[in-house]
């Protein structure tokens, strides 16, 4: 067999397993603690995503530092995915606690749709370029084929949001806070935890995540439409699954797995049947092992 | 003659925690028991794991109705549990709340009828005198109950006591041969624990079933009960008869040391 | 009303203005900025800024309103909807009941001979979607599983009799049961391994199961012809007797007609049924209902199954009518359109699916300039009703059962 095209293969699936992980998360962590699937959190990608496309393409015209200018955009693409993110929760969630979890998920399915809508009306159907932001690093010249500047820069960015994350959630009291919301509500209510905020936050640092996770990817493709995050939301969420749903390292494992069997399904089978890995990956994670690699299995209480 | 009902060495595990601990219990024809103890004793989980809603990690359990060979239960569907006569209320309300109180009982009689897709299709004979049967006797039922004046309402308008009477009703309509009741009297008032009092012993004379009750309330306890079964952490600390219950010093201590946690 | 007065207070008027800058920020990028990535030039559209200005004062204005209202409302669950209206007013004036009844008949059968073809193919499109609707009702608004790969059944009809008259020369008639029953066999195989599943997952499953029909459709090109599709299906024949064109649309809108009659009739009487009220028991309940002695899986299977025929049948009506047909008519977004006609509807209704279509799939017809809002409008739709009004526009309402007066003295 070919080693070089295994190795590629190999990176090329870490590299959208790395990008899977950073939106698996934000589905993880809502899901830990308000226990919906928030469907709409794909198209928060996508607007980071998109938002990023307009801000870089608009600096890009004064002529500045592409440096320069991915970090500005990135940080902006950042900032209104929170925001869009904190108020979506606000609009189509919190009204809904009380209710049946039917009516909060057919909210979120609105809601996706929305703003889907709303970015193909306000902007085009159509894919637009995305600029190259990301440098060519000299050092790599040699591997190129194997491994490109902007998968290493996706890689060892998805690692330091990783470990940026951990550390929040271990070691202060936001993620105390949210560690405890998420095993019990009800309970961490009774002990003074502000509910609405953990909630709040938790939405932001999910969609933040997932912005990064849409200026990375769309600087790999270099191209993206309003339709990107519906099917990377999906997949992720299947990543999440696959992981153990509500557990944040079985996010970023189901994340890796799925990326490394698309890409050596693709690559080694056909490429016509990408998205169905995915789904059947999904059907047979739910049948065999509902509480996915990591989860744990759970009684309702009754 | 063999208990309705009995387990032997029942325990049920969540991870680390032992809900259950090898409870060995008993229910003989025609009587009233109760299961006591404080709260997270672990008293829901027991009628959980009898009515099929756990699977037990240990333990048996053995049926026997009038009449009937005994039957290990252990690990059979709810659904399968109550056809085979046990019935339940749950502690936290659940009854279904967008449809009619008559309905309500009309499910808890689903599993003694029979008709089937084509049947409704077509409105075959059969169907239609089940169904008008199935009316009659869920009015029956509620008229024991003391709920007709609400028949028609939906069951998330009716107020709260005539919700925790209304998951008796729908229970009995399963035409069960033990009752288990979980925590009946639960949020009600006085007057209304009084008549749940005479109702408990009314249906137990008019249907001749048996009846396990956990229940907080100890004058409704220590009135319908001929025998009572006390857990704390799990294990069984006391078996006897109401009065041998009160002057026992080990559910004394369980009760008073959780007064003094609290 | 008078408490309406109060929005116009100092203290109101500053909350929404917060609300309308916070919207201007939040939309900036996208309404405002547009990049022509050719040319390169950037478009700056001031006007819509505007537009979100305004329309965020008011709406944010609104939205409190609504949201005090409906916490006012919370404590008196009386509502009367507007089946129990009309059912009321039936039964005190059964002269009205029939004359309405009466004029509905005419309109219907007078319907295709009083408009043009054009119309009547929109209506026939309207009361395919009634019985879309009502199919996915069963699933969704009986039986409470969130089902977003319905399209997949329809697919399965459509494509039954393309095939079968592609190469068996089958007709419409023959198909017609063939496709609904492989749509339920499909049903039934489907819903055997997501049984175990809880509700959000089952959601994203079935939308799994319907994107995996799709994506089959389109690359098995030996078996579908791919994304090309498979055209020249013929229309329905009545008796061997071939229509021409304007008559053949004419006569699918009675066949559709008759279609939705008799999924109406078979839809009352399960929803009133041992079954129906199983399925209702298993939404409300599910660990209470088996409780209860019902037999989940088979409920839950029965539900998928019985979904499944509906839409396998109108599939192969939907083949027909067009005859054309090819995998990009079963994307997700037709089942989101289905699913949006029963939640706005009103879940569990059989009259607010018929008053859900008629809005859903007339009002754009109707108001093309709009059309292309459509989904923009169908998703704030979807939140702003599971909000404010999670029962739909017809909230469901059970049957009233009498009881022999002569045996216990004190029916009603
Ligand atoms: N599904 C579950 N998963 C994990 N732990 C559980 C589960 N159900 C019950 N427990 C735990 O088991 C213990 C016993 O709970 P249980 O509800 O049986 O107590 P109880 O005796 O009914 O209390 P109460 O009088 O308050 O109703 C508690 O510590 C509870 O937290
Ligand atoms: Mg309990």
């Amino acid at each position: 067999m070919d080693l070089s095209y295994f190795f590629e293969l190999f990176l090329g699936g870490m590299t959208r397993g790395s990008i899977y992980a950073l939106i698996a998360l934000g589905y993880t962590m809502v899901y830990g603690i308000i226990k919906l699937i928030n469907f709409a959190h794909g198209e928060i990608y996508m607007i980071g995503a998109f938002t990023a496309l307009i801000i870089s393409s608009v600096l890009g015209f004064t002529g500045m530092n592409s440096i320069l200018i991915l970090v500005i955009s990135g940080v902006l693409a950042i900032f209104f995915s929170a925001a869009y993110g904190a108020t979506m929760e606000k609009i189509a969630y919190k009204p809904l606690r009380q209710a049946p979890r039917l009516s909060a998920l057919i909210s979120a399915i609105g809601m996706s749709m929305f703003l889907q809508n709303y970015v193909l009306l306000a902007q085009t159907p159509d894919f637009l370029p995305f600029p190259a932001l990301i440098p060519d690093f000299k050092f790599l010249k040699p591997i190129e084929k194997i491994l490109s500047s902007t998968q290493l820069v996706i890689l060892v960015t998805t690692a330091v949001v990783m470990i940026l994350l951990t550390i929040l959630i271990k070691f202060t009291r936001t993620g105390k806070a949210m560690r405890a919301t998420s095993q019990d509500a009800k309970m961490a209510q009774l002990l003074g935890i502000n509910i609405n905020r953990v909630i709040t936050i938790t939405f932001i640092i999910g969609s933040a995540t997932a912005a990064i996770g849409g200026v990375l990817i769309s600087s790999h493709t270099g191209q993206l439409n309003y339709y990107i995050g519906f099917i990377a939301g999906i997949k992720a969420f299947v990543a999440a699954v696959l992981g153990g749903i509500g557990s944040i390292p079985g996010a970023v494992l189901g994340s890796f797995v799925l990326g490394w069997t698309e890409s050596f399904g693709t690559g080694y089978v056909s490429s016509d049947y990408e998205d169905v890995f995915a789904f059947i990956f999904l059907l047979i994670i739910l049948i065999f092992r509902p509480s996915g690699i990591l989860g744990r299995s759970q009684n309702d209480k009754v | 003659m063999a208990p309705i009902l009995e387990t032997k060495n029942l325990t049920m595990d969540f991870g680390g925690l032992r809900a259950v601990d090898n409870i060995n219990f008993q229910v003989n024809e025609g009587e009233i028991v109760a299961l006591i103890g404080p709260n997270g004793a672990g008293k829901t989980t027991f009628f959980n794991c009898i009515t099929g809603v756990y699977k037990p990690t240990g333990g048996d359990i053995y049926i026997a109705p009038e009449g009937e060979k005994t039957e290990r239960i252990n690990g059979l569907k709810p659904n399968v549990v109550t056809e085979k006569g046990l019935a339940r209320t749950f502690q936290n309300i659940r009854l279904f709340q967008n449809m009619t109180v008559l309905e309500n009982v009309m499910i808890g009689r689903h599993c003694r009828l029979s008709a089937g897709l084509l049947g409704a299709i077509f409105r075959t004979k059969a169907t239609v005198a089940e169904e008008k049967k199935v009316v009659d006797d869920s009015y029956e039922i509620l008229e024991e109950i003391g709920l007709t004046d609400y028949a028609n309402e939906f069951a998330k308008n009716l107020p709260y006591g005539a919700q925790r009477r209304l998951e008796i009703a729908r229970a009995m309509a399963t035409d069960p041969f033990l009752l288990l009741l979980d925590e009946p009297a639960a949020g009600m008032n006085p007057q209304e624990t009084k008549e749940l009092d005479e109702m408990i012993l009314h249906i137990r004379k008019n249907n001749k079933i048996s009846i396990l009750l956990i229940e907080h309330d100890m004058s409704l306890v220590m009135s319908v009960s001929e025998k009572i079964f006390v857990v704390d952490y799990g294990k069984l600390i006391a078996e006897g008869t109401p009065d041998e219950i009160k002057k026992n010093p080990e559910v004394i201590k369980a009760y008073l040391g959780d007064e003094t946690d609290a | 009303m008078s408490n309406l007065m109060k929005y116009f207070s100092l203290k109101e008027i500053k909350k929404s203005l917060v609300m309308t800058l916070w919207f201007m920020i939040l939309t900036f990028p996208i309404m405002v900025i547009k990049v022509n990535t050719i040319e390169n030039t950037v478009i700056w559209r001031w006007g819509y800024l505007a537009v979100i200005a305004v329309g965020s004062f008011i709406l944010s204005t609104l939205w409190r309103y609504m949201m005090e209202r409906k916490s006012l409302q919370a404590g008196n669950e009386s509502k009367i909807s507007l089946q129990q209206k009309l059912r009321e007013l039936g039964e005190k004036n059964p002269r009205l009941k029939r004359g309405a009844l009466a004029a509905v008949i005419v309109l219907v059968v007078a319907y295709p001979f009083a408009t043009s073809m054009y119309q009547t193919g929109i209506m026939t499109t309207a009361l395919m979607y009634v019985v879309l609707g009502l199919g996915l009702n069963i699933v969704v608004g009986l039986g409470g599983l969130l089902h977003l790969g319905y399209a997949a059944f329809y697919a399965v009809g459509a494509y039954t009799y393309a095939l079968l008259h592609v190469h068996f020369g089958i007709g419409f008639w023959v198909s017609l049961p063939i496709g609904a029953g492989l749509a339920t066999i499909l049903g039934i195989l489907i819903a055997i391994p997501v049984l175990r599943l809880r509700g959000d997952y089952l959601a994203i499953v079935t939308l799994g199961f319907g994107e995996i029909v799709r994506i089959i459709l389109e690359n098995w090109n030996d078996f579908s012809f791919g994304p090309s599709g498979i055209a020249n299906i013929p229309r329905p024949t009545l008796f061997g007797i071939h229509f021409k064109l304007q008559q053949a649309s004419v006569f699918i809108y009675f066949i559709m007609v008759a279609l939705v009659v008799f999924t109406i009739f078979i839809v009352r009487r399960l929803e009133n049924s041992r079954m129906g009220r199983a399925w209702i028991a298993m939404r409300e309940d599910e660990i209470a209902s088996q409780s209860m002695g019902i037999n989940i899986t088979k409920t839950k299977v029965m539900t998928f199954a019985i979904g499944a025929f509906w839409a396998g049948m109108i599939g192969v009506v939907f083949a027909a009518k067009t005859t054309f047909i090819n995998p990009a008519s079963f994307t997700l977004w037709e089942s989101v359109i289905i699913l949006c006609i029963v939640v706005i509807g009103g879940m569990g209704s059989i009259f607010g699916v018929v008053v859900g279509a008629g809005i859903l799939i007339l009002l754009p017809e109707y108001l093309r300039a709009f059309s292309q809002y459509r989904m923009l409008l169908f998703g704030a739709i979807l939140v702003l009703m599971m909000v404010f009004r999670p029962g739909g526009i017809v909230t469901n309402v059970r049957k009233v059962y009498r009881i022999d007066k002569d045996k216990t003295g004190e029916a009603e």
